[in-house]
């Protein structure tokens, strides 16, 4: 008996909550509200304005549209469909993926994996060795070969992590220690 | 009087760089010294005589000289000084004299340098340079001349250089004044950072150039054109923060970067710059990726005038004011001639570019290989700025539809490349040149591994759950404590071979190889600039409430009580509306907020936010202007952006970083000589 006392306690404050919130959403929708959804929409009339920080006086009205539209129950996607149907699709952050816009969801990831392909036959070149008289034969301008920058160690054909005499040192000390 | 003399100037400094490109060319193919000497000094003089129409600009701008159709446009009687000074980059006609300007200078600069080493590359760095500014200055000419006046005509006002018949001079009594978001000490330095950065590019690509011409496509033009690309980056990283900043302070959003098309053609440059300041390393150590070099300079280049094409044609607004503007077909065509003739010399010199290193022995897991896919992974961000960009544009011409690429877009196609772009900056350092395998790499990297795993634990501890933030915090972390992994490496090895404390064992640990360790405070910058953007992207609060007088609103434990609104007239002619707002953090009193509302004139408001900065969140207050703001009740907006300043703090660090890895050599007044000798004695061989 005293559980379920307790249970029907519980259960309307519960009830107490929902009502209440439902009841505090009816009049009208708070500034937040709004801005969640005027967030997702750029301003029919400015450049790359969002619609929920752009100040001009006709985003005001847009904004109080969308009061207005949230308090007579429409639900966000009505609301969206509302003003793509009245301002065109520009209004959307993303353009839908219909028709030609298919091709801004397409082609970035396919160039891309373009990318990875190419860099994928790079490495298999780089696996496969090649007879060193390939490069011995590439021709060159050898005199600009031997020129040394200031302060750089002259390049020579198999330069390693060794070959750089002072991380070699700094490595060697490493070493040392451990 | 002085309009004139300037446009004169003008139309001097136009012909001089074209007899400057053409003699320079000219004398290259009939092997003519005297008249690629000829060229040079052509393009010597440029830089002093466009200093010369500028400073007229800018005196007339300075004087208020309303009589000009540009300093009408952009100052007024109630400007400050420095902001009429600015003007010069505040509208159209201005940048593009500016931006020819700095172009100058930097033509200038790169022809004083001694060339007796690389004598064959002058001719064509003089001719790219010269054809550029040449362009640029062309475009002031016969387009967007800063020098027309007002007419007053029987049938109207007109603009125009020279007075048409019959018509008298009209001179306003004020101007119309800059546009207000641009009013704001941001526009001191932002506009002259990112534009010095745009015009450095100009200069290794000249180099580049005149390797593919000339056939010197050894590492000869990428070891001169080293400093000239750092500094370049330096001063367009330097450009997009500040840009962030003044929008982060001015704009009264809550954020920094809004992937507004001007931002992302400016950050277009960047993407390509960055992976080619680590491959030339490789070709430098290895002579490799030659081809992949020249590719990187010569995007640059045109991303750099398809970033000032974007944002001068009008073109992003609307395709159709592209064709309203002589200026668009003009980018347009200069785009395709430059490109064109750059790519058919890269494609004729293609076989020379080879690598000259087997790579037969080059691993996956090798620095190069690891250098390579961060490449591509920046490829992977610019396609995407640039396909976001360019298919509103696509869609117009075939659809007629007009649509918006937005943040969402960007952000879900950019995130996991900068996150892989982090996991490679904490790997790189660690891996081996050529000879690098995952093996080697783990063992060099369980060291300071170890830390990084407790990153996650404590944060999913303390209740944060979501997976992007755990991911983006634990590769940060992974890329810090390597970093100082490096660092301590080196002074431990360095203070037991000679002994030395720590401090003067990181001194000398710097100085020794300043652009390595250079590169490493670079990444610790990107790594605090990564934790803001973490902070702000995945745990921005918000939220808007209209207050009565002495109501209060909460947001992420602060607690903000709206105590009064005043308003009142500011000399430039706007009307502030100012709000007082108390601010408490559980319970503590903060202080007082101003937050604006500021009206201007012209009916163009401006929401002015303010600001309370700490290292672990910003507090952001807008005065909104909604249902209208009164003295009993205003509606607020207000942001809570988690680690915002570390993007403020790691640009500093940033530009440390840079100076150490871009700081001219001491001892380089001594190096030429040896050097010379040098390279006598390999052609005596």
């Amino acid at each position: 008996m005293k559980r379920l006392v307790w249970i029907l306690g519980i259960l309307l404050i519960f009830l107490a909550f929902a009502t209440g919130q439902a009841y505090a959403q009816q009049p009208t929708p708070s500034d937040d509200q709004v801005n969640a959804i005027a967030s997702q929409l750029f301003c029919p009339v400015c450049e790359n304005t969002p619609l929920d920080v752009c100040p001009t006086e006709a985003c005001q009205q847009w904004r109080e549209l969308i009061r207005q539209m949230l308090a007579q129950g429409k639900s966000e996607a009505d609301i969206k469909q509302y003003f793509v149907d009245h301002y065109g699709a520009r209004v959307l952050s993303e353009p839908p993926a219909t028709g030609l816009n298919w091709l801004v969801y397409i082609v970035p990831p396919a160039a891309f994996l373009v990318g990875v392909f190419l860099l994928y036959l790079a490495f298999r070149t780089w696996k496969q060795s090649r007879p060193a008289s390939v490069i011995a034969d590439t021709p060159m301008q050898p005199e600009w070969k031997t020129i040394p920058e200031s302060g750089s160690s002259p390049k020579t054909t198999d330069s390693t992590e060794e070959n750089d005499e002072y991380i070699a040192r700094l490595e060697e000390e490493l070493r040392k220690q451990s | 009087m002085l309009a004139n003399f300037g446009f004169g100037i003008l139309v001097v400094t136009f012909l001089l760089a074209l007899f400057g490109a053409g003699a320079a060319i000219y004398g290259y193919f009939r092997k003519k010294d005297r008249w690629v000497e000829s060229g040079r000094r052509a393009v010597l003089l440029t830089f002093p005589l466009v200093t010369l129409a500028t400073l007229s600009l800018v005196y007339l701008l300075a004087t208020g000289h309303f009589e000009l159709r540009y300093v009408y446009s952009v100052t007024s009687n109630d400007m400050p000084l420095y902001l009429k000074v600015t003007a010069l980059w505040g509208g159209q006609e201005g940048s593009l004299l500016f931006w020819s300007w700095l172009l100058s200078a930097f033509a200038s600069a790169v022809m004083l340098r001694r060339w007796d080493r690389d004598r064959e590359f002058l001719p064509w760095v003089a001719a790219v340079t010269a054809i550029t500014l040449a362009f640029f200055l062309s475009l002031s000419l016969f387009f967007e001349n800063p020098f027309v006046s007002w007419w007053q005509t029987s049938s109207g006002q007109v603009a125009s250089m020279i007075r048409p018949a019959g018509a008298s001079p009209l001179i306003p009594t004020d101007g119309a004044g800059l546009n207000p978001l641009l009013r704001h000490p941001g526009m001191i330095i932002h506009p002259p950072m990112l534009y010095l950065g745009f015009v450095s590019f100009v200069i290794p690509f000249a180099f580049a150039i005149a390797a593919l011409v000339t056939g010197r496509t050894d590492d000869r033009w990428i070891r001169l054109t080293r400093r000239w690309t750092l500094w370049g980056w330096l001063f367009l990283t330097c450009g997009l923060v500040l840009g962030m900043w003044w929008a982060y302070d001015v704009l009264g959003w809550g954020g920094y970067w809004s992937w507004d098309p001007v931002e992302i053609a400016a950050l277009m440059p960047w993407l390509v710059a960055t992976p080619f300041l680590h491959t030339v390393m490789i070709q430098e150590k290895r002579g490799m990726f030659k081809q992949l070099n020249m590719i990187l300079i010569i995007l640059t280049y045109n991303l750099v005038i398809f970033g000032t094409f974007l944002t001068r044609s009008g073109v992003l607004s609307s395709v159709h004011a592209f064709a309203e503007s002589a200026l668009g077909p003009m980018f347009f065509v200069f785009i395709g001639i430059t490109l064109i003739a750059s790519v058919s010399l890269l494609i004729r010199r293609w076989n020379d570019l080879k690598s000259e290193t087997a790579f037969a022995s080059t691993s996956m897991f090798s620095r190069e290989a690891l250098f390579l896919l961060a490449a591509l992974l920046f490829a992977g961000i610019l396609i995407v700025c640039f396909w976001g960009i360019l298919f509103p544009l696509i869609s117009e011409i075939f659809t007629n539809q007009q649509i918006t690429v937005g943040p969402p877009f960007y952000k879900r196609a950019v995130g996991p490349l900068f996150g892989a772009l982090m996991l490679l900056m904490g790997v790189a350092p660690l891996s081996a040149w050529t000879y690098g395998t995952l093996k080697t790499i783990g063992r060099a990297a369980w060291k300071p591994a170890i830390p990084v795993v407790i990153v996650p634990v404590v944060l999913a501890i303390f209740g944060y759950r979501n997976v992007f933030a755990l991911i983006g915090f634990t590769l940060i972390a992974f890329v810090i404590c390597v970093t100082l992994y490096e660092f301590g490496r080196g002074i431990v090895a360095r203070g037991r071979s000679a002994g030395e404390n720590a401090i003067l064992a990181l001194w000398h640990l710097v100085g020794r190889n300043r652009r390595r360790y250079g590169g490493y405070i670079i990444h610790l910058s990107m790594a605090m600039m990564g934790l803001a953007i973490i902070g702000i992207e995945l745990f921005q609060t918000t939220t808007q409430q209209s207050l009565a007088t002495g109501d209060s609103m909460q947001i992420a434990g602060y607690s903000l009580r709206f105590d009064s609104l005043s308003q009142f007239p500011y000399v430039d002619g706007r009307t502030v509306t100012r709000a007082v707002m108390s601010v408490y953090k559980n319970g503590q009193y903060l202080g007082q907020f101003y937050p604006r509302y500021d009206m201007f004139p012209d009916d163009q408001p401006m929401t002015i936010p303010a600001i309370r900065s700490t290292l672990s969140d910003d507090l952001y207050i807008v005065l909104v202007d909604w249902e209208g703001i009164s003295a009993s009740e205003a509606p607020f907006k207000v942001y809570d952006n988690p680690l915002v300043s570390w993007l403020w703090l790691g640009s500093f660090v940033f530009i440390f970083g840079t100076l150490v890895a871009a700081w001219p050599d001491k001892e380089l007044s001594v190096a030429p000589v040896i050097v010379h000798s040098a390279y006598k004695a390999s052609v005596a061989d």
